[in-house]
This record gives structure tokens, sequence and C-alpha cells, in this order.
């Protein structure tokens, strides 16, 4: 009996949980993709899009997503989780391989990407195809389903999240928004569900897809969504407007939070499409790169098919706590970029006939900053961790949240500080993790891990 | 694989430890702030108990000794959770109980912790069971200890030591102390080596005791030394005035003690925070892990922010005794753990004496106590800006002459 080539892989040896993202990866080291892009920066053109010019719109009906799967049976689930009780700060290989490939495209394809995606309101295409082709949609997907992972991926999530963030957050959120829906169909999805999206998903040209819960509130808590889903005979009826969706305009598949007349909350899958949702540009002070936009939900109708998970709210908080993880690795990998930046930059530029890092109260901030960063980085990994053996981490993603937030802007501030007037303006990067780390804390949703 | 909770194997200790300080340290906490410089005789019958579990290895080699890097084999054929893990997360829970009566547990003193990290195995052998102070600043010379006066001369087979040590920690209390001093002024960092001195050795004086602002517990002794002998054989590591290897040998003590001092710091500041949320909790505040600090009420906010730093030293703490136990370089790890550690147990205890208002400033609760313990925390074994003078140096790659 002959199997389909292995590469000399013995039928006993079986792929990890990553294993199956590292092959995908490879298809990547092998193609000339980064030869093409790397030194490629996109060109200056004019995207008139709506993310730019700001006007209303109802969305497009994307692909069809054709019915299939029961709706009465639970979906498959990534497996059960290994814990060996030991306190390690040691990836696994294939997580460390992972993580290589990410950085390369974070080093070659992203970074020379950012700025004109920032000023662009949008990422390139040809980033975002780099981004598929390495897999990143379905890095959460279960292997039977035609995704990566055999077991749950938080952790694997969260280091790529981190590295794709030190190219540049925007970027690395447009990125990663549609695995953030794909996950979560494959977290909390039925059988129905993920029949019907998730072959999208694993296919060649994976749909562009939003988690939307954030919405424009002062004092905004997720847990305390303005959005409804009011119950009718055949389904539910939602209204609200959501705020700061990633790729809204381009999303196929919303992924929407809203209150059930039970008080609880709960999600919703919502196609675009739907008669009732338009988008609109909600360009904001950073994360340009991903192209956010509000999403208004005006009476929009969906059958009983549509709930995502339970309807107790559990589902919904669970969902709002492996979002704010997946930000927290997000601020985690920018602020490594202003440590990495301002490092060279402190030993270079002079002052009064020295270095400006021969002085205490500039070494000191990014001292500071290392500290800082560090602990963010223990925090998001100890909750990430607990996420992947299963465990309860609600007060972990609570403190790492805490901590990425405050500390996360205040690297960001320090990281213009140290470059003083030139970190003012755009010539050096910083000005943009400046504006991309307010995120951390105000964005609800988008990414998830 | 990467995970950060408590190793399994050490949570009956840790668990043990917490244990100890509820029900021996804490019933006798303010009683020896009050009596300062007073024996607390208590803690014989506990040290005897600790030796007893070192010597039965339930310990897991925590404590003093504990920083010693030995070569075990790992726990899973990879990676190792050892005696620097078991002493952080032990020292943490006993200083939950009490700092300063954690810094006067007989034969668990800072002296142990260098003789444990310089020592030749001839010379732990010989000290086994000696109870060490440490003996390193001097009146004219605090972070900047490459400085010292302190002067060690061959004569013979033995060294003779002259100067004047202050805040010796358990400096009255102690069998010895390990006396930092230099073998010759002009050599610089590399002259300086550190002496086992046994008290009682003619010429050496212990001049007074410390009132202090905090760990009243532990006494703070000034030691002189006046042509005071010890035998040659009393120098820790190698008399070579190696000018390569520099402050190495001497400074190598603080990249093992420094996270144990952060584990003192995370303890203390524990020990505010769960009486503090305790006391929110009955005054109808409770702290929500789901909820942005600003929608929830100013001290929950708060206390969310400190919780969040306070975790944050923590895993700093664990992450360099966990490389320590794994043979990796730790010095820039344990600086930032004291440096996060030693500023957070100021924030914290200070900020829940705030929270609690006048039951936290009276000394009806021991949040105020606390608040005092933690100071010392971010002083000794290097203070917050030697610290970050060290993380700095590593970040930047600069030599102390280029970032001074």
């Amino acid at each position: 009996m002959s199997a389909p080539s292995r590469h000399g892989v013995s039928s006993r040896d079986s792929r990890d949980p990553i294993g199956y993202a590292v092959a995908a990866m490879n298809k990547l080291a092998q193609s000339d993709l980064l030869d093409r892009l790397g030194i490629r920066r996109q060109t200056e053109k004019a995207v008139f899009t709506v993310t730019r010019s700001g006007f209303r719109t109802a969305t497009t009906a994307g692909r069809a997503f054709a019915r299939a799967g029961r709706r009465g049976r639970a979906g498959t689930r990534p497996g059960a989780p290994r814990s060996r009780g030991v306190f390690d700060l040691t990836p696994t290989e294939d997580e460390q391989m992972l993580v290589d490939v990410v950085t390369e495209l974070a080093t070659e394809v992203v970074r020379p990407a950012a700025a004109d995606a920032d000023a662009a309101c949008a990422t390139p295409d040809e980033v975002l195809r780099a981004g598929n082709e390495i897999g990143l949609p379905i890095l959460g997907v279960p292997e039977a389903l035609g995704g990566l992972s055999e077991e749950r991926t938080a952790m694997a999530g969260t280091l790529v999240a981190e590295a794709l963030a030190k190219g540049d957050l925007g970027i690395a959120v447009a990125a990663l928004a549609p695995g953030s829906v794909a996950t979560a169909l494959s977290l909390w999805g039925t059988d129905e569900q993920q029949a019907t999206y998730l072959p999208a998903f694993t296919g060649d040209e994976p749909p562009a897809a939003a988690l939307a819960l954030t919405e424009p509130a002062v004092l905004f808590d997720a847990l305390e969504p303005g959005t409804t889903a009011t119950r009718i005979d055949d389904g539910y009826v939602l209204d609200g407007v959501k705020s700061l969706v990633p790729r809204g305009a381009d999303a196929e598949l919303f992924v929407v939070g809203a209150r059930l007349d039970t008080g609880a909350n709960a999600l919703f899958l919502v196609e675009a499409g739907a008669d009732g949702l338009s988008v609109e540009a909600d360009p904001s002070m950073g994360v340009r790169a991903a192209s956010l936009t509000k999403v208004v939900l005006d009476g929009v109708r969906v059958d009983e098919g549509a709930l995502l998970g339970a309807d107790d709210g559990t589902t919904y908080a669970e969902c709002v706590r492996l979002s704010r993880l997946a930000w927290c690795a997000l601020a985690v990998g920018t602020g490594q970029a202003v440590l990495d930046y301002v490092t060279p930059y402190v030993k270079e530029r002079e002052a009064f006939g020295e270095p400006v890092a021969h002085r205490q109260s500039v070494a000191f901030m990014v001292a500071d900053i290392a500290i800082e960063l560090q602990a963010m980085r223990l925090l998001t990994y100890k909750a990430a961790g607990r996420v992947g053996a299963g465990k309860d981490a609600r007060r972990e993603i609570g403190l790492a949240r805490e901590l990425c937030a405050s500390k996360g802007m205040k690297i960001g501030l320090d990281g213009v500080q140290l470059l003083g007037g030139h970190g003012f303006v755009k010539e050096h990067p910083v000005e943009r993790w400046y504006r991309d780390l307010r995120a951390i804390g105000v964005m609800e949703g988008g990414v998830l891990v | 694989m990467i995970s950060l909770d408590d190793p399994r194997k050490l949570v009956p200790l840790r668990d043990q430890a917490h244990q100890v300080a509820m029900n021996m340290l804490r019933p006798i906490s303010r009683k020896y702030d009050a009596a300062e410089h007073e024996y607390p005789k208590e803690l014989d019958l506990l040290a005897a108990m600790i030796d007893g579990l070192s010597e039965s290895g339930a310990s897991n080699g925590a404590g003093a000794g504990g920083v010693k890097r030995d070569e075990d084999t790992a726990d899973d054929g990879k990676v190792k959770n050892g005696t620097n893990l078991a002493s952080v997360l032990g020292i943490a829970e006993m200083c939950w109980g009490d700092v300063g009566l954690l810094l006067s547990l007989p034969r668990q003193g800072l002296g142990n912790s260098a003789i444990a990290s310089v020592a030749n195995a001839e010379q732990q052998k010989r000290f086994e069971g000696v109870w060490a102070g440490m003996a390193i600043t001097e009146p004219g010379t605090g972070s900047d200890s490459a400085n010292i006066s302190t002067t060690a001369v061959l004569d013979g087979d033995e060294y003779v030591i002259n100067g004047e040590k202050i805040f010796v920690t358990s400096g009255d209390r102690c069998d010895a102390v390990v006396v930092w001093a230099t073998l010759d002024r002009s050599a610089g960092r590399a002259a300086i080596k550190s002496f086992v001195v046994p008290k009682g050795t003619p010429g050496m004086t212990v001049e007074r005791l410390e009132h202090k602002l905090g760990i009243k517990a532990s006494d703070t002794a000034t030691i002189r030394f006046e042509d005071c002998r010890v035998p040659a054989e009393n120098l820790l590591g190698s008399p070579d005035i190696d000018t390569k290897a520099g402050f190495g040998g001497a400074m190598a003590t603080f990249d093992n003690t420094r996270p144990l001092v952060a584990a003192m710091a995370v303890g203390c500041a524990r020990a505010s925070l769960d009486l503090t949320r305790d006391l929110l909790e009955r005054a109808g505040v409770d702290i929500d892990y789901d909820r942005p600090g600003h929608v929830q009420s100013a001290a929950a906010a708060k206390y969310l922010q400190m919780e969040a730093d306070w975790e944050g030293a923590r895993l700093l703490m664990l992450q360099a005794a966990w490389m320590a136990d794994n043979g990796k370089p730790n010095s820039l790890e344990a600086s930032m753990a004291k440096a996060k550690a030693g500023r957070v147990g100021s924030d914290v205890t200070l900020s829940c004496v705030e929270l609690c208002g006048s039951v936290g400033y009276a000394e009806g609760e021991l949040l105020e106590k606390w608040a005092r313990d933690s100071k010392i925390l971010d002083i000794f074994e290097g203070t917050q800006q030697i610290q970050q003078l060290i993380v700095a140096r590593r970040v930047l790659g600069l030599t102390s002459a280029q970032l001074r």
C-alpha cells in the first residue's frame, strides 16, 4: 500500500499540530514570493476605496456560501490539549519554525509595505496573498476541516501575531482578520456552520472576513453591547453599529456580537450582502492598513442557524477574551519593533559630543522599555499557555490586557520621545507605532487566537 | 512548550511555605516590628524545620543555598524546574508572611547565597550549617561597590582584614560574615574578593544596630574589622587578581541573589494585594477581570493596574530563576526582575495604604508595615537605578565606561 509522498517520513511519524502549518510554510520558502515582494515597495497608487473616501455603501454580496452540514450537530473541535506542568519558556520546535517563517515575512514583506499601507488605508493584495499562502487564515482551523491544527493553537496564534506585528501592526490586523472568523467557526461552529463556511477559508482564495465587537460608544464595555438581536419566529433581527471593523468593505462574512432579549450576549454569523447591512469608512488614528470600517446593522434578519456558539453569554465572553489576548500579542510585537528601532538610533545620534545613549536619562528609558516589554510578553504567554492547555484564563487575559494597554502606549510614547523631533515626522516609523499602540485597550474583536 | 504556570512539582512546596508564613510568621509579625532588635526566638524552631526539609529533599533545594547551579537531570529530558525556581517560590511565600522575619531566618542569609554561588566544594562543605551574613557596603560606598576601601593583606597563611562595614543584615545574630575586601586598591574591581569571617574572630566588632524604616525584625549591624585575621582558605573563589575576569567572581553572587530579592518584593506586595482586595470587597468594590478599569470604580481600576504590574514582576522573577535552573546566563533578566519587582513593591504597598485610608495607615492592620518593609527591597542588592544601569548597558551593548 503506498501513501502519497511523505518525503521519507515514516507512517508511524505523525505531524504535530503545527507541523501542518510548517508544511504549508515550506511552500512559501520554496516559492519566489518573498523575492518578488521583498524589494518591491507598493507603488504609490490612488487607492479609491471606501476606507478612504468615507461614504456609506451597502455591502456587496460576496461568494455564495452553499448551506451544508447538519444544523443540530456539534462541529469538529481542536483536539484535547496536553499539559506537562513544567514551567518553560521554550517554544516547541514547530512553533519556532512558524515564528521564523512569519518573522521573515514580517521583515521582508510587511515592514517595507507598512508606510504606504498606512497612508493608503489599505494593505496591498500581494501582502495579503503572502499571508494567505503561509496559512494565516487557517492556523486555528482543525486539520480534519482542512486547516492546520490538531489541537488548540492559542500559543502558536499568539507567537504568530507577535511576529507579524513586529513588521507592522496595521498589516498584521488586515492579514489576521479572516483567521479570526475561521478560528471562531472552529471553536464554536456547528457542523452546518463549519461545513458551510470553512471550505472557503481552506480553499485557494480565502475570503476577507471580520470579527465585529467594538461599538462607537464612550466608555464602551464589550460585555455591554448596544447592538441587539431580537428573536423572531425563524431567527433574529440585528440592529446596531460596529466600529473599527478591519476590512469591513471587503469582508464576505462577519461575526457580530449582540445582546439577546434574554440579556445575554451572543455571536452571529452575518453574510455580506444581507439586507440592512452597510459599511462606511472608519479611518482612525492608527491601524490604518487594516482598512477600518463601521458596520451598520439596520434590521438585518438572520436565521436560527446564524447563532454562533452558546446563547447564554459564555461564548461571547470567551470570544472577547481571546480577541484581547491576540491584541496583547500584537502590542508585544509592536513594542519589540520600537525597542529594536530606538536601540541603534540612540547609539548613533550624537548630542553634546557623544551618543545620546551615553546619558542615563536616555539609557534608562530604553531599559524601562525592555523591562516592561518583557513583562508584557510574559503575561501574554502565560495567558496563551493557559488557553492552550484548556485552563481558565480570565484573570490572566485581563491582567495581560491591562499591562499591554498601559505599558504598550508608554513604549510608543517613549519611542517617539527618544527620537525627538525626528520621531514626530514620518521619515521614521515610531510615530506610526505610537498611533498603532493607542489601539491596545480600545480595540475589541478584529483578531482572535 | 511554553507554559508559565507555577511548576506542578513545586506547588506543594509553595503551598507549604504559604502555610508556614500564615501560621508561624504572621502571628509574630507585628510583635517584632514593634520590638526592634529583639531576637525572634520562634524562628529557631522554624529554621530547624527548614534544615530538616532540606536534608530530606522535600524542600526541592529551596532557600538561600538553592541558588547554586547544579547539574541535575532535567525534568522531562529538556527543561529543568530546579532549586532556583523552588527558592523564589518559597521565598515569595515566606515574605508574604513577613520580609523581616524571612531575613532573620537562621542559616538562610544572603551570605549563605554568596557561599553557595562562589565557594569551591571544600568550602561548601566546611561552611555547611553556618549562618552567614553579607558585608559589602561601607560608610562611604553604597552602590559603587567596586570602590570599597576595606583591605585584606596576605600575611603568611592568613589574610589580615581592616575596614568598616555597614548595613550587614543579621550581622549581630549570624555565625559568620562574608566580607568584601580588596587585595590591592590600585588594581580596581578585579582585586575585590570575599572572605568568610567567623563571629568571635579577634579584631571583629559589632559596633551597633540600626533603627530602620522597616524590616525591623531583621538586625542590621555595623561591623568594624581591626587587624582581623582569617585563614587564607576562607577566601571564596580564586585569590588571583584576574583583570579580565574583573568583578565577575564576586558579582556573580548578585545574578543569583537578585531574583531572591525580587521574590521578597513579590511576596510583600502580594500580602498587600490580598488584604486590600478583601477590604475592598467588604466595602462593596468587586474586581472584574473582564471589564476595563475605567468602567469600574477608580479603586478597582487601580487594583487591576497594580495586580497586572505585580504579575509582570512575578513572571520576570520566575524567568530569571528558570534561566538559572537551566544553565542560561541571566544577568540581564535578574536585573530586570529586581528592577520591576522593586518598584512594583513600592507602588503596590503604598497604593494599598492609600486605597484603604486610615485603615491602611494605622497599625491596626499590617498594610502600613508592608509599605515600610517594601522600600528596602528597591535598595539592597542593587538599587533601582543600578538595575536600570545594568539593563541599559546590556540592551544597548555599552560598557561601563560609555554608560556611567
